[in-house]
């Protein structure tokens, strides 16, 4: 009888750690009770520096485990360090916060590691079985973080909608896994490389799986027609939740999206690109037009989301190595622009009552300056105005538009951002033309001020010193296509 | 030639003014007085640096000069650099954004007292930015100038604006991206033509016949708004309205200019067989934006917007001549943006003079206020005869030599531009006539106060320049002439070698 050799289970070192750190923790906690939350608090953030370090630290080069099902290279280090960055800052903001609203739990950043997991697996992929298994591992974890304000009825509809939503595109994605399975014959990604580049004609069942898998992702991704989800579950989560929808999940899933589509079904660009432009399309113009009228600034945040996801995928429309370096800078500077604006919103808070109007922001040039430009920072940054980071976000995009021939796509990309930027442009004028309204609560903890400093540094001098995001990027998108 | 980077310490010396405002600590009263202090003091080093780059410059070539050069990203093939330069074309476009920068802090001293810390940083901001854009040298640096001078503006109408402020700077906003967003996307096309995002390679390479009509659109796309020709140009009016006079002079100073400016620096030179094809669009609309604005200003009741308007035909006359592209014209052109920019510039600080009194700029609260303030009246009829373009002052030159450069070109626009020699006199004068002229009907205006001495030496300076640029331009043409014959040549050396004798047009 022969039997298997121990897989190659090295690569996934980083992932083993968090796992069993999450375990752990989740001991721990169960143990101490809720008097540890803070405690449990500051060791997730101290296990998601750690396994930053085992990231980043680690090789670049491409390895493969798992008998092939589980793959690290430069471009999984690139996203999973933004993930990981994007979590451990959602546990810092939100440690507080949770306090306050009297729903700190030990379970949230316990959660918060095992969705994390989730995510790093995602971004691992080289099989569509490690796929879901990464996508459901950060799912299950997600729809208990949208309701984990349990008591609050907004927070558990959003968590239930989150759920009946995820669940139905998890179902388009399997799906269309089963389809590919079943024409190709292999669920390995390698496999599917050889077969796709070697193949005169493919299969139409191939296509019609590759379409399903897309619109699942396209689910996770927020991109317009399937992001209905999106400003509920913003709107109804607590806000540090819906900080972290706005990034690390966002950023695993778009990982997941670019390497699904270039490295298994690359030489097939010709037949995806047209969905992807339309999702492009779709996402900016929806993104752009529809957080006009919207009143509550989680809302607005979330078409903002839902519009950037179109300006990213710009980049993977154009499908070169240009294209996907485009993408990932775009979701590095994201990352901070992202986390900056939604910390502040964490600060927004009159008498402990958390406020989600725009027009509560009234006067905060006069009432609290420091967090008035820090916002609107923000505001320039998502809107793509230079000298922001912002500005070279989608300007490295639009070099890849250009460069793939995809010029129409590039001007409505800058028209919309045009749009768009009305109504970025309200909320600097709320904060600086209106009659002030009174402060928010003060102090501003430590955590935020601090969280709030570095991205707002990152946001407004990237331009003197782009070369560790963008050189990054470069590398990432090139390990991407070194095969 | 200095080793010192004079350029960059012109550009970036008013932010080191804005950090030090910054840390200006203590009660509201302090900070005010030495946010003043600290702008004033920054605006006036750096004005007197900048005419070091008047001093030192060399007119007799052509070539950039005070030429500064870094690597900056140089990543995966894609690189820009930190390179900046100067030419004949923008030495006085940064002479005129220090000048002006300065005056504006010396008129807003009074009357700013809302948020003057903010106010002073918003224009040592700009002050930076707008120099910037005269001297990079890289289209990536270029675009970060040319875009990030929204921001301040933006902030500058919206806050101390006047009641309808907040539609104006949007509308300010929002136009004026709009058409540099178009020009970004050429610029890219333009790297991956030139492989680099040098300007000096970019300026001497030949672009294919075709690409050139594309990128000379969305070039135009952004400076025709910011020029701004008609039909785009309903920004400017309520944008002048409303804005702080401060505001108002940069904006009709400088910002106008960015337009004309762009027109030179890169349709013409990176595009000459595109601009000669679209020459007759552009004189049609000049010619419209002369004759209809300067109709539109005469049935003007505010003061500011009768100005908007004059500035909107003025600059018709700048783009007629730049794409004349004869020696004269773009000369012609040249003087007339330095001469408006003064002379406009000077135009708005006489409406804030009486706004600051009446708070109205509207004409008809006005007359007869040669009784009470003729030093005002004098000052006003000296920019009201340069607006006109009377002979010994600025305005004439401009236009004499646009008109006689286009002439050559084409008799007919050249006709209908002319009308603006007897229609700019009719809106001026009559708006001279009713403003200080006639009889005192109301008993408010007995109590005006003549200008103070803050107010007279801020219009010293600019009446100087205004009839030293017109009774002597030698001066101010000699750096001009080398650079703008060059650029001149190298067009019609590209438009002969294809084949495209300038057609004349009737």
């Amino acid at each position: 009888m022969s039997t298997l050799p121990l897989p190659d289970i090295w690569p996934a070192l980083p992932e083993m750690v968090l796992a069993a750190a999450a375990m752990a923790l989740l001991i721990l906690g169960a143990w101490r009770g809720e008097s540890s939350t803070r405690l449990v608090s500051w060791l997730a953030i101290g296990v998601l520096v750690l396994v930053l370090f085992i990231v980043a630290g680690g090789a670049s080069e491409r390895r493969v485990g798992f008998y092939g099902m589980f793959v690290t290279d430069a471009f999984a280090v690139f996203m999973k360090a933004l993930v990981l960055i994007g979590s451990a800052v959602t546990i810092l903001i939100g440690m507080r916060h949770n306090e306050e609203q009297g729903i700190a739990r030990f379970e949230f950043p316990v959660l918060v590691l095992l969705a994390t997991a989730g995510m790093m697996v995602m971004v691992s992929a080289n099989d569509l079985i490690t796929l879901y298994v990464g996508l459901e591992l950060q799912n299950l974890a997600l729809y208990v973080v949208a309701s984990f304000n349990r008591d609050s009825a907004r927070s558990s509809e959003a968590g239930l909608k989150y759920f009946v939503l995820g669940a139905l595109s998890s179902g388009m994605l399997l799906y269309g896994a089963s389809l590919v399975y079943g024409f190709a014959g292999t669920t390995a990604f390698d496999d599917l490389t050889t077969l796709m580049t070697g193949a005169a004609r493919v299969e139409t069942g191939v296509l019609v799986g590759l379409v399903f898998v897309v619109v699942g992702l396209a689910f996770k991704v927020s991109a317009v027609p399937f992001h209905m989800w999106t400003p509920d579950v913003y709107e109804g989560a607590p806000t540090p939740v819906s900080a972290f929808f706005a990034v690390a999940p966002k950023l695993a899933a778009l990982a997941l999206f670019i390497r699904f589509m270039i490295a298994p079904f690359g030489p097939l660009i010709a037949e995806w690109r047209q969905v992807i432009i339309f999702l492009s399309i779709a996402s900016m113009v929806l993104g752009a037009v529809a957080a006009i009228a919207q009143e509550n600034i989680k809302r607005l945040m979330a078409y903002s989301s839902i519009g950037h996801v179109g300006y990213a995928l710009i980049g993977l429309a154009a499908g070169t190595a240009d294209g996907i370096r485009g993408v990932l800078v775009y979701l590095a500077i994201y990352l901070f622009m992202t986390l900056g604006s939604w910390t502040v919103i964490l600060c927004m808070r009159r008498s402990g009552r958390m406020l989600e109007s725009i027009s509560d922001l009234a006067g905060l040039s006069q009432s609290q300056p420091g967090l008035a430009l820090a916002l609107a920072i923000f505001m320039f940054a998502l809107s793509g105005i230079p000298p922001t980071a912002g500005f070279f976000a989608k300007f490295y995009v639009f070099l890849a538009a250009i460069n793939a021939q995809l010029a129409g796509l590039a001007v409505i990309g800058v028209v919309t951002s045009v749009v768009s930027a009305f109504y970025y442009l309200r909320v600097v004028k709320v904060m600086y033309f209106d009659e002030p309204f009174g402060a928010f609560d003060r102090p501003i903890s430590a955590e935020l001020k601090g969280v709030l400093l570095v991205t707002a540094v990152v946001t407004l001098f990237f331009f003197l010193f782009p070369g560790p995001i963008v050189g990054g990027a470069e590398a990432a998108a090139a390990a991407l296509f070194a095969r | 030639m200095s080793h010192w980077p004079l350029l960059s310490l012109v550009t970036f010396l008013p932010l080191v003014g804005t950090t030090f405002i910054l840390a200006a600590r203590g009660d509201a009263a302090v900070v005010a007085r030495n946010a003043r202090n600290i702008a004033l003091w920054t605006a006036l080093v750096d004005f007197a640096l900048s005419l070091l780059l008047w001093v030192q410059f060399d007119p007799n070539t052509a070539d950039f000069q005070f030429v500064e050069r870094t690597d900056w990203v140089t990543l995966g093939g894609f690189q820009f650099t930190y390179h900046m330069g100067i030419d004949g074309i923008s030495l006085f476009f940064v002479l005129l954004s220090t000048l002006l920068t300065l005056l504006s802090i010396v008129s807003a001293w009074e009357v700013i007292q809302l948020r003057v810390k903010e106010f002073m940083i918003a224009f040592l901001v700009l002050e930076t930015l707008m120099v910037g854009i005269f001297c990079a040298l890289d289209f990536v640096l270029f675009y970060m100038f040319f875009e990030s001078v929204l921001i301040p503006m933006f902030l500058i109408i919206g806050i101390w604006g006047g009641s309808n402020r907040i539609y104006s700077a949007f509308k300010f906003f929002l136009y004026t991206l709009l058409g540099s967003v178009l020009m970004l996307l050429a610029v890219i096309a333009v790297y991956f033509e030139t492989g680099t995002t040098d300007i000096t390679v970019a300026l001497t390479h030949s672009f294919p016949a075709g690409l050139q009509r594309w990128l000379w659109l969305a070039f135009f796309a952004s400076f025709a708004v910011k020029v701004p020709m008609w039909p785009v140009h309903t920004w400017l009016p309520d944008a002048h309205v409303e804005a702080p006079t401060a505001g108002s002079v940069i904006l009709a100073g400088i910002l106008l200019k960015l337009g004309g400016y762009g027109f030179l620096r890169f349709s013409l030179p990176m595009f000459p067989l595109a601009s000669s094809y679209f020459t007759p669009l552009i004189f049609a609309l000049s010619a419209i934006a002369v004759i209809y604005t300067s109709l539109v200003a005469l049935a003007q009741i505010d003061m500011k917007k009768l100005i908007a308007y004059s500035s909107i035909a003025h600059m018709g006359f700048v783009t007629m001549g730049t794409f004349a592209v004869t020696s004269e014209a773009v000369q012609g052109a040249m003087i007339q943006m330095l001469s408006h920019g003064l002379v406009s510039g000077a135009l708005f600080l006489c409406v804030g003079v009486l706004y600051d009194r009446l708070h109205t700029h509207e004409i008809m609260r006005f007359g007869g206020l040669i009784e009470r303030m003729p030093a005002y009246a004098f000052v006003l009829m000296v920019f009201t005869l340069a607006a006109v373009g009377l002979p010994g002052t600025s305005g004439f030159v401009g236009e004499f030599l646009i008109l006689l450069g286009t002439f050559k070109v084409s008799t007919i626009e050249c006709a209908l531009a002319a009308t603006a020699l007897f229609l700019g006199p009719a809106y001026m004068l009559y708006l001279y006539r009713r403003v200080i002229f006639g009889t005192i009907a109301r008993a408010d205006l007995r109590g005006m106060l003549d200008l103070s001495l803050r107010e007279k030496a801020i219009f010293a300076p600019l009446l100087i320049l205004v009839l030293w640029m017109g009774l002597y331009p030698n001066s101010f043409l000699r750096p001009i002439q080398v650079s703008v014959d060059h650029l001149v040549q190298q067009v019609n050396a590209a438009t002969d070698a294809a084949g495209l004798r300038r057609a004349s047009l009737p």
